[in-house]
């Protein structure tokens, strides 16, 4: 709905103020960095014709070098620009994604389950990437994500939605804390509940390992 | 009888008219089919009537397509005035175009439909507009998809191209037709095999530009491209270097007789200084609409042909009476300056084995009423369709058991083989007495007068010097001489010639 690729049914959706149904479209998306599941990198483009695509609409030329600093960015061998995107593994072709999203410098990343087709650590590895340069580069950044660990670790605000309704705006620490109400309390004890087991595992592990140790210790002392 | 190679290397002219209508149609259609596929991409409806429509297209023959435009483009005459033409290039066009549709439509709309959503949202949410996501990526990614399309479309039109010819456009089809006519197989050998050969040229090349597009090589779709754009380039050249607008047109129907007398006219008229075309093969109403429009030039029509079809009469005024009705009624109709008749008759006429009339005791039509309901009858194609047999039928109360279309040469073949028992034969065919037919006898008169008579059109009728060089010919040819001529062209084995040469030999026996 902020880039406009779906219609509000109802309410509204400002972007610097001004409600995006009344900017004119092909600019707006422009001024909006788009990063989705589906990746959506144009087969037929090379990776640094489909980085340098958004200005290229602008009517602008993307200088090579510009286009090896975005490569950079997102952890690419600036040498990628010339390969085609179905020589790239599903965690490159998301950081091509995310460098041409940021191509035309804009003034707002918009996330829609970014990582989810790829594999967790490729996923956690760009996560933590995109979290770094949404600080470097002063980004406003909103990511859709349905793992409550995922917008845990890299958000400043979590809102959480159930049925079409806003039913939580928190910060991560106060979601943490018990804030939020039920249902985000519920999203929050998932991830939660699976690092308690793992550590228990973990620690369970750990006492039969000791025990074991003074198993094989006692006899010979 | 001229070999297979030597038929083949003469050909380059038809071929070149055969490259010039199937690409003219395909480029139409591509033309026609790509907006109508972004459209339909957009809109379920439109999808649905355009794929609707073409598939409808496709039930519909080649030859009755093609055939169709005629009284299509005569009607639209009343739009865009008396010089639109009917016959030949234009009707062969739109018919072909429009058969070129489909595949190119259906493969343009299914790689629409099949394109990755991923990549059509993303074109969106990098803000290009509908414009520019239809050049940037709809267009290029379904590229291979619609090359693959009009590679299968240019395999169809070329094929359904050599059709052309029995609406007076030339190309390989004439080769093929002459040949059927007088079964000179060698003729439609080459014919088949040039148009073939032309198919797997295009399809290689068309496939060397969609695997180009593909794989996205620059050189490979560069290269077929190129050789298409050559080969184009030079058929255009020839065979608008080759024409001739003052050459006098000379059209025939599709049997041995009409083929022999259009050359006979044509050496009699080359002899005298003019050049000259034929238009072969063409159906009866064709060449009459064809000579009343100036299309064609001259045509050698027959009386009892021209009083039912055009006249639309259903009488039978006696031999001298409808000749007179007919020189008037074109001269105050359609402008047709009837020059005069030839000398000889060409009726319809029922014809039965020997043998087999014995069998039956058939002298005359009556004679066969009783047994009708057993036997059957073989016609032209277009016989059991003309008020002559209708008038028969009628006059006798005549009901065959089965009824059987063949071409005119074929029939005769059918008669011997006994796949037909009776048939409308031709009373200046040669095979009639070569085969020994008994010719049954019209006591009810149901069938009209044939007498050959020279047509020209309105407008080479205004040339004084090529009536004068006709007429010499005016009542020169008695049935037994056209008879020979005619046996000569359709007979098998020895002593076969083709039409050129029967009307040299024909020449020499009338005296020019």
């Amino acid at each position: 709905m902020v880039n406009t690729l779906v219609e509000p049914s109802g309410g509204r959706v400002l972007f610097g103020g001004e409600d995006v149904t009344s900017l004119k479209q092909s600019t707006l998306r422009r001024r909006v960095g788009y990063v989705f599941q589906g990746i959506g990198l144009f087969p037929h483009f090379r990776v640094g014709e489909n980085i340098a695509i958004g200005p290229r609409l602008a009517g602008e030329k993307l200088p090579a070098q510009r286009i090896a600093e975005l490569l950079t960015l997102v952890e690419l061998e600036p040498e990628m620009a010339s390969r085609m995107p179905d020589e790239l593994s599903g965690g490159q072709r998301q950081r091509v994604g995310v460098a041409r999203a940021l191509a035309g410098d804009p003034e707002l990343l918009l996330m829609d389950e970014p990582f989810g087709a790829l594999d967790p650590i490729t996923r956690d590895a760009l996560g933590e990437r995109v979290r770094e340069l949404h600080e470097e580069l002063g980004l406003t950044t909103v990511m859709v994500t349905h793992d409550m660990a995922e917008a845990l670790l890299l958000a400043d605000r979590v809102l959480v939605m159930d049925a079409g309704h806003l039913v939580a705006d928190e910060t991560p620490q106060s979601l943490l804390a018990g804030n939020g109400g039920d249902i985000a309390q519920s999203l929050v004890a998932v991830p939660r509940e699976q690092a308690e087991k793992l550590a228990a595992m973990e620690d369970s592990i750990a006492e039969r390992a000791k025990a074991k140790k003074q198993a094989k210790q006692g006899p010979s002392s | 009888m001229m070999g297979f190679w030597e038929i083949l290397l003469s050909l380059g002219d038809k071929l070149t008219a055969h490259i010039v209508l199937s690409a003219s149609a395909i480029g139409l259609g591509i033309i026609v089919a790509l907006p109508l596929a972004v459209w339909a991409s957009r809109s379920q409806t439109v999808s649905r009537i355009a794929l609707g429509f073409a598939s409808l297209v496709q039930t519909i023959p080649a030859l009755a397509l093609l055939a169709l435009f005629f009284p299509i483009l005569l009607s639209l005459r009343a739009v865009f005035g008396e010089d639109l033409p009917t016959l030949g290039f234009l009707p062969a066009l739109l018919a072909l175009a429009l058969y070129a549709l489909l595949p190119i439509l259906r493969n343009a709309v299914t790689a629409q439909a099949n394109l990755d959503p991923g990549i059509l949202e993303a074109a969106d949410g990098v803000g290009m507009t509908g414009w520019q996501k239809l050049t940037l990526v709809e267009a290029p990614l379904s590229a291979p998809f619609i090359m693959a399309g009009i590679r299968t479309a240019s395999v169809w039109t070329i094929g359904a191209a050599t059709l052309s010819t029995t609406i007076g456009q030339p190309g390989l089809g004439d080769p093929i037709f002459a040949g059927l006519q007088t079964q000179n197989w060698n003729l439609v050998l080459a014919g088949c095999f040039a148009s073939a050969a032309l198919a797997l040229v295009v399809d290689l090349l068309l496939g060397l530009i969609e695997r180009g597009l593909a794989n996205r090589s620059r050189w490979q779709y560069g290269i077929g491209l190129g050789i298409v754009a050559a080969g184009l380039a030079i058929s255009l050249y020839a065979s608008f270097a080759d024409r001739d607008e003052n050459a006098v047109v000379i059209g025939s129907k599709q049997f041995s007789e009409s083929l022999i007398l259009s050359r006979l006219i044509g050496q009699q008229l080359e002899a005298a200084g003019y050049s000259v075309e034929y238009r072969d093969g063409l159906g009866s109403a064709v060449v009459h609409n064809a000579v009343a429009s100036s299309n064609i030039d001259i045509s050698v029509d027959y009386t009892g042909t021209v009083w039912t079809n055009e006249l639309k009469r259903t009488d039978n005024p006696g031999r001298e009476a409808m000749y007179e009705g007919i020189v008037t009624w074109e001269r105050e109709n359609t402008g047709i300056h009837v020059l005069g008749r030839l000398g000889f008759e060409n009726a319809y006429a029922f014809a039965m084995r020997a043998d087999r009339a014995a069998e039956f005791d058939a002298v005359t039509l009556e004679d066969l009423l009783p047994v009708a309901n057993q036997l059957s009858v073989g016609g032209d194609p277009e016989f059991f369709e003309r008020p002559e047999w209708i008038a028969v039928r009628d006059a006798y109360g005549l009901k065959f058991g089965e009824t059987r279309n063949f071409s005119p040469t074929f029939m005769y073949n059918a008669l011997k083989s006994g796949e037909a028992d009776v048939i409308s034969a031709y009373t200046s065919d040669g095979r009639i007495a070569a085969d020994r037919l008994v010719i049954l006898e019209d006591p009810r008169e149901a069938l009209p007068s044939y007498d050959a008579m020279l047509m020209v059109s309105p407008e080479a009728a205004k040339d004084k010097a090529l009536l004068e060089t006709l007429e010499p010919l005016m009542g020169a040819i008695n049935v037994e001489i056209m008879r020979e001529a005619n046996f000569s062209v359709d007979r098998e084995g020895e002593g076969k010639v083709s039409p050129e040469s029967a009307a040299r030999t024909l020449a020499e026996k009338i005296g020019l």
